[in-house]
C-alpha cells in the first residue's frame, strides 16, 4: 500500500479510503487568506458508483488503491458469470454479470475487453467502444415522416431495446456505442 | 487553399484577446488611479533572501534565494524610510497554488499609506474598483459564481466574530480549537460573502491577523479585513505591525509553525527587523489579486481566463 500527498491528487485520480477504491470525479483548491490550504474533491466509489465529498488539508495523505488491468478476450457466460480469457496467459476470469450491468448486452465472443482489478477483484470491463448487432425486431417507419431526428425502438439479438432512427428495418445491422448504449449508425454493405 | 495545422494554444491565446485588452484598461485605471492621489510606483526584488514567514505561504527556492511570495517587507522599509505613499503592481509566486482561483504566478498589486491605517485602505479600494468596473466594461456590476455585484452599491462589512455567528454557528475560537477555522471560512462562510454587493470581512482572531497590529479596543483580534466579491476573495489589508518586539514574535510562531510540519523556515529579514526598529510610521496597506478583480469584472469562471499564459501551458 502507497502513500501520496492530496496536493498530488487531480480529477481523475485514484484512492483508497476504507478498503474502498474511489476516482476524483471533481477537485477544487482553497486557501483562505493566510490559512492552510484545503483539496475539496468530490469522490466516486469505483464499485458501487456512490458519491461523497471529502476535504483534505494540505499535509494529509491518502492511500492509493492497487489496481490493475488486463487485456482479455470474452469467451462465454455461465450462470451469472462471464467468462473472459487473458489475452496472453489464456486464463480464464470469471466476472459477476451484475459488474457489467447493462453491459452485458454488448458482449460479443472474442471482443477485445480489457478488466480493471482493484485487489484481484474485478471491478470493471472497457469493451470496445463501437459493436455491431443485427436488428431482430422493429415495426416499420411510417411512409412520409421523413424528420431526420425521430426515433422508435428496435431489439437486438438478446432483447437489449435501443432507439434507432425511423429508415433502420428489421434485420439491418447496426453500431452501437457501448460507453452509452445508444444507436450510432447503420451498416449498409456488412461482409 | 491549405488549411493551417490545428494548434490549440495558438486558438487559446487569440481567444484571450478580449480578456487582455480588458486587463489593459484596468492596469491604466489602477496606475491614473494612484498617479491622482500621488502615490509613487516602485519596483522591489523578484529574487530575494528572506521572504515574510507565514504559516502557510510557501515561496519557490530559486537559486538559493525565494522567488517573492508578497513585496511587503521591501515595501515597508521605503515606508520607515519616509516615503507617505506607494504602490507597486507585479508578479508574486507561491509555491502549490493552483487552481480555478490560484495560479501559482500571479500578479499582485499592493498600496501603502503612511500615518494611516486600514481605514483609509478601504476607502481608496472602494474607489479603486468603482474605477476599475468603469473602466473596463463601464458597467456597476462584477460576475462571480452566478452573482451580479453592484460595486457603486453602499459596501457591506461584517466582523469575523458576525461571520461566523451567522453562517458557521460556532465563535471562530471554538472553530479554531477544532482546527476547523479554515473549512468554516471557505465552505461555510466565503459563499455568503459580497453577493450582492462588495463585503469586507474584519477584525481576524490573532492568530489569522498576519502582519496587522491588534485592535486597539479588542486585543485579540486583529485590524485586517479581507474584500470579497460573489464569494470570491480578492485583496487582504491590514493597520500594519510596527512594533519590532511583536513582529519577532509572530514571526517565530509561524517558523515553530513550519518547523512542526517539516517545512522550510526562511531567514529573518534582519533590514527589515531594522527598519521596524529605526521606528515605521503607523501605515496602512494592501495586497489585491489583479486578477482575481479582472475575473469578477470581465465575468471569467477561472483564472486561467483572464491571463495570457496560465500556469497549464507554460
Amino acid at each position: 500500500m502507497s502513500m501520496i500527498p492530496v496536493s498530488d491528487l487531480r480529477k481523475g485520480a485514484k484512492l483508497e479510503i476504507d478498503g474502498m477504491p474511489y476516482i476524483v470525479s471533481d477537485f477544487d483548491f482553497c486557501k483562505p487568506g493566510k490559512g492552510q490550504a484545503l483539496y475539496r474533491c468530490k469522490l466516486k466509489n469505483m464499485i458501487n458508483g456512490s458519491t461523497m465529498d471529502r476535504t483534505w488539508r494540505s499535509a494529509d495523505r491518502v492511500e492509493t488503491p492497487n489496481l490493475s488491468n488486463r487485456e482479455v478476450h470474452y469467451s462465454y457466460a455461465e450462470g451469472d458469470f462471464c467468462v473472459f480469457s487473458d489475452s496472453e496467459t489464456y486464463e480464464e476470469y470469471h466476472v459477476p454479470a451484475t459488474v457489467l450491468g447493462d453491459q452485458k448486452y454488448f458482449l460479443i465472443e472474442n471482443a477485445d475487453c480489457e478488466i480493471l482489478f482493484y485487489n484481484d477483484k474485478p471491478i470493471e470491463i472497457t469493451l470496445p467502444i463501437f459493436i455491431e448487432k443485427q436488428i431482430t425486431h422493429t415495426e416499420p417507419g411510417v411512409r412520409g415522416d421523413t424528420a431526420n431526428n425521430t426515433l422508435k425502438p428496435a431489439k437486438i439479438d438478446n432483447g437489449y431495446e435501443i432507439m434507432v432512427p425511423l429508415f433502420v428495418n428489421q434485420g439491418d445491422w447496426v453500431k452501437i456505442d457501448t460507453r452509452t448504449g445508444s444507436y450510432n449508425e447503420r451498416i449498409l454493405n456488412r461482409k | 487553399m491549405k488549411q493551417p495545422a490545428a494548434n490549440p494554444d495558438l486558438d487559446r491565446l487569440r481567444a484571450a484577446r478580449p480578456a487582455l485588452e480588458a486587463r489593459q484598461r484596468m492596469v491604466r485605471s489602477i496606475r491614473r488611479f494612484f498617479e491622482e492621489r500621488e502615490f509613487l510606483e516602485v519596483e522591489t526584488p523578484l529574487r530575494i533572501p528572506a521572504p515574510a514567514i507565514e504559516d502557510y505561504i510557501d515561496a519557490e527556492p530559486a537559486g538559493g534565494w525565494f522567488l517573492r511570495t508578497s513585496p511587503e517587507l521591501h515595501m515597508k522599509r521605503m515606508l520607515a524610510a519616509g516615503y507617505p505613499r506607494l504602490f507597486q503592481l507585479g508578479p508574486c509566486f507561491r509555491q502549490g497554488e493552483c487552481g480555478v482561483r490560484h495560479q501559482p504566478e500571479f500578479c499582485m498589486l499592493e498600496w501603502y499609506r503612511a500615518d494611516s491605517g486600514c481605514d483609509a485602505i478601504l476607502k481608496d479600494t472602494v474607489e479603486l474598483v468603482r474605477d476599475a468596473c468603469r473602466a473596463v466594461t463601464g458597467e456597476r456590476f462584477c460576475h462571480y459564481a452566478g452573482h451580479a455585484v453592484n460595486v457603486e452599491a453602499p459596501w457591506e462589512e461584517l466582523t469575523v466574530d458576525a461571520a461566523f455567528a451567522a453562517f458557521a454557528g460556532r465563535t471562530p475560537e471554538e472553530a479554531m480549537a477544532a482546527g476547523e477555522f479554515e473549512h468554516d471560512i471557505v465552505a461555510k462562510i466565503e459563499p455568503r460573502l459580497g453577493l450582492e454587493r462588495p463585503c469586507v470581512l474584519r477584525n481576524y482572531p490573532l492568530p489569522f491577523g498576519g502582519l496587522a497590529r491588534r485592535c486597539p479596543e479588542h486585543p485579540d483580534r486583529a485590524e485586517r479585513w479581507e474584500l470579497y466579491i460573489g464569494g470570491l476573495e480578492i485583496a487582504n489589508a491590514y493597520s500594519e505591525l510596527t512594533d519590532p518586539a511583536e513582529q519577532a514574535r509572530r514571526f517565530a510562531e509561524s517558523a515553530d509553525i513550519r518547523r512542526r510540519d517539516g517545512r522550510i523556515v526562511y531567514p529573518m529579514d534582519r533590514n527589515f527587523m531594522e527598519a521596524l526598529e529605526s521606528g515605521m510610521p503607523p501605515s496602512g496597506g494592501i495586497a489585491l489579486g489583479v486578477d482575481r478583480l479582472l475575473m469578477t469584472i470581465t465575468g471569467a469562471a477561472s483564472i486561467a481566463e483572464v491571463v495570457a499564459f496560465p500556469h497549464e501551458t507554460t
